[in-house]
């Protein structure tokens, strides 16, 4: 098993997205993080999906993903061609006398203060998943009330060799 | 004009001749439209899955896309079964549904059901149509996708107030769907591959399935096996694609195919898979399958290719333009090749020989394959083409394992979903496509009560089918699995071969009934039946206890398949 990043152009039409999510429940693939939203056009929306499989069964995802009207093109991400961020929300609880330390060392992590409370900080942090990871493990000593993270999203990086976006299967 | 005109101006424009369906609430100003006027004709089913069957009969007889036509709520439920029928099976067809008010949707208004959401899973595609603008190009699209690529089922869900909308009809010589493409060419290089395999294979085998009667491939089959006598196997889905009578046709393999069928699939040193899945029916287990063979994958759909079994050369695209470069360029091959399967040919001849299907007559028992080797000699004797149908269990076994069809599209079954029921409607509708054609559904006793509704249909519209009740009784291939795996405990299977009387219940369908309990009388009763000129359902009550053989018993490796017990009742 290993963890693998599919990025997904589809068209922007109802039900697209529960086609896609409902082949990966319905042929027994567990979705770690999936994010979805617009791109540069407004008629196709870009998918971006974490799956935790064998490498035999990515390439059977791909292939039933394509066949899905849908779906205009099914890339992998891999991680060395392409760029990923993810973006998290982090609500810790701080008293009053130890709000100061917290919030410069979030400083320091890269983070940013997105809203102060009595007895609670919430950050901001956006960044490679290994650097959300990092700030979430850095906070999580004073104790993480609640925490939202979009998902990772991810394109390929137009310096990588090779041609842009290749599609991993042909049809 | 209407909503609901357009939908028939669509069907009109897309060819469709027939439909099968029942109204209802939310579909009823479509069927307003027909009777305002239409070429399509449609067939009144009683029960909406009867409907589904009769559109999927339609298809398999006829190669076009079937249609059925229903209302929302328990109209498209009661559609589903089919439409997971088709899915498994790859039947194109389209399925049309009424939905409610689009301001109703989500609202859990009277006979609401997310239609397209339930069906997800076992469609190519789906629309739900609640802009009147969106109309036109979902139906135009459904028929697209219906019948290109691997063949399958859509449903097109149009809310009630599309179908009553005034609208503009023009219909699209285009389809406008950027993310369907199926593969319309195949990869030379690999045809290159497959052929120089083929040509220094030692024990071949071509492995033949439903695929080559959709990708309308089986003329190219016949070639590739005359020009280079390549041997093969036909699954169930496949059988009729290559003459059943073809001297190199081993016939069907898996879980109840011939001993000789098994071992030649299974003992092979290359494997040419063309329009197969390697389902788990004709594998057996998986890892002891073909252990010693290379395998070529012929396939429309690439998500088929490497699903089951890695294939060493993939060859995705249509089966019919894929057969027709093999033939040349295994032609080319041989120029350097000469065959050296000949020894293999013999081989596979003595074991046929040795392992013929089998069962043990019994004085005084009619053994349900009597009737179905009375129904094949009296097949031979009809003017014109003959069409079966069947249930499924072990009749439909029996049916596999003794029909004689040497033409594509003159058997027709539930593969995939093993849809008991699927057999009597499945004939209405392949009548309705092949008026000319005698229709003979092969049914059980226990799938006959689950769609018999349907002879209703047969009698009054005209679509003469012929049913043989293979009765005996029980839920025979529970009954079997109980016997051999469950220590003969016999848990609800026993349904009774009195209850009800099948020849009365044809009567009261307006159909002819028989009844037959000894062998003396099949023949003469079997052809009485043929030439009631109607309707007519044959009762044949059978032997209870007759199983079929041979067996692969379920995760088995396929070469182990244990045939029919001798006379002494000993298997081996």
């Amino acid at each position: 098993m290993s963890t693998h990043t599919i990025s997904v152009r589809m068209e922007n039409k109802p039900g697209a997205l529960a086609r896609v999510s409902q082949l990966f429940s319905r042929r027994g693939y567990n979705i770690m993080s999936l994010a979805v939203g617009p791109t540069e056009r407004a008629d196709i929306s870009r998918l971006t999906l974490r799956v935790d499989c064998r490498d035999d069964s990515l390439e059977q995802i791909e292939k039933q993903m394509h066949k899905l009207v849908n779906v205009l093109r099914v890339t992998e991400l891999v991680a060395d061609e392409s760029l990923e961020r993810e973006l998290a929300l982090i609500t810790v609880t701080v008293s009053p006398d130890r709000r100061a330390e917290l919030v410069s060392l979030s400083q320091l992590a890269g983070a940013r203060v997105a809203d102060i409370g009595r007895d609670a900080v919430t950050f901001e942090v956006v960044g490679r998943p290994d650097q959300v990871e990092a700030f979430e493990e850095l906070v999580r000593p004073y104790g993480v009330r609640e925490l939202v993270r979009t998902g990772r999203i991810g394109l390929r990086r137009p310096s990588a060799n090779g041609r842009m976006n290749t599609p991993t299967v042909s049809v | 004009m209407l909503g609901s005109d357009v939908v028939l101006r669509a069907l009109e424009a897309e060819g469709v001749d027939i439909v099968f369906g029942i109204p209802g609430g939310a579909i009823l100003p479509t069927y307003d439209a027909m009777a305002r006027g239409t070429t399509v004709r449609h067939v009144l089913a009683r029960h909406e899955q009867g409907a589904g069957h009769m559109a999927e009969g339609y298809a398999r007889a006829s190669g076009r896309v079937g249609v059925a036509i229903a209302t929302s709520g328990p109209g498209a439920t009661n559609l589903v079964t089919a439409i997971a029928d088709a899915w498994m099976d790859s039947t194109p067809t389209v399925f049309i549904t009424g939905q409610v008010r689009s301001d109703l949707i989500g609202t859990d208004a009277f006979q609401e059901i997310d239609a397209t959401g339930i069906t997800m899973p076992i469609v190519k595609h789906s629309w739900l149509v609640q802009d009147k603008h969106e109309l036109v190009p979902a139906l135009k699209a459904a028929f697209h996708v219906a019948r290109t690529g691997r063949q399958g089922p859509v449903l097109v869900d149009i809310a009630k107030d599309v179908q009553e909308a005034e609208l503009e009809f023009e219909w699209p010589d285009e389809v406008d769907l950027p993310g369907w493409r199926p593969p319309r060419r195949v990869n030379a290089r690999q045809i290159r591959e497959a052929a120089l395999a083929i040509a220094q294979a030692e024990r071949p085998i071509i492995y033949a399935g439903g695929g080559v009667l959709n990708g309308d491939a089986c003329r190219e089959l016949l070639e590739l096996v005359d020009s280079d006598r390549l041997p093969a196997v036909v699954t169930l889905m496949g059988k009729g694609c290559l003459p059943d009578s073809h001297p190199l046709n081993y016939g069907p393999p898996g879980m109840h195919g011939s001993k000789y069928g098994n071992w030649a699939l299974n003992k092979s040193d290359l494997v040419i898979a063309i329009g197969t899945r390697f389902d788990d029916r004709v594998t057996g287990k998986v890892s002891a399958f073909a252990p010693g063979a290379k395998v070529i994958h012929f396939d429309i759909d690439a998500a088929e290719v490497g699903k089951i079994r890695a294939a060493e050369i993939p060859v995705v695209g249509p089966l019919k333009f894929a057969l027709t470069e093999l033939v040349a360029e295994l032609r080319t091959a041989r120029e350097e090749h000469t065959p050296k399967h000949e020894p293999w040919l013999r081989q596979l001849e003595e074991w046929r020989a040795s392992f013929p299907y089998r069962y043990t007559k019994v004085d005084g028992i009619l053994k349900p394959q009597t009737a179905i080797e009375a129904l094949r000699d009296l097949s031979t004797t009809v003017d014109g083409d003959v069409i079966w149908t069947t249930g499924v269990g072990q009749h439909q076994m029996w049916a596999m394992q003794y029909l004689v069809c040497d033409k594509p599209r003159s058997f027709i079954t539930s593969g995939g979903l093993g849809t008991m029921g699927y057999g009597v409607p499945a004939a209405v509708g392949a009548k309705a496509a092949r008026p000319d054609a005698t229709v003979v559904c092969i049914d059980g006793d226990g799938c006959f009560q689950m769609t018999c509704q349907e002879l209703a249909t047969a009698a009054l519209e005209g679509l003469p089918i012929v049913t043989v009740v293979i009765n005996n009784g029980w839920l025979g291939m529970v009954r079997q699995w109980q016997e051999l795996f469950y220590a003969e405990r016999y848990a609800q299977t026993h349904l009774t071969k009195q209850v009800p009387d099948y020849a009365q219940l044809a009567e009261a369908y307006g159909c002819a009934g028989f009844t037959v309990e000894n062998e003396d009388d099949l023949e003469s009763t079997l052809a009485a039946a043929f030439d009631a000129g109607r309707s007519a359902v044959v009762d044949v009550r059978c032997d209870p206890e007759e199983k079929c053989f041979p067996m692969v018993p379920a995760g088995a490796a396929a070469v182990d398949v244990i045939e029919a017990p001798d006379e002494e009742g000993a298997l081996r």
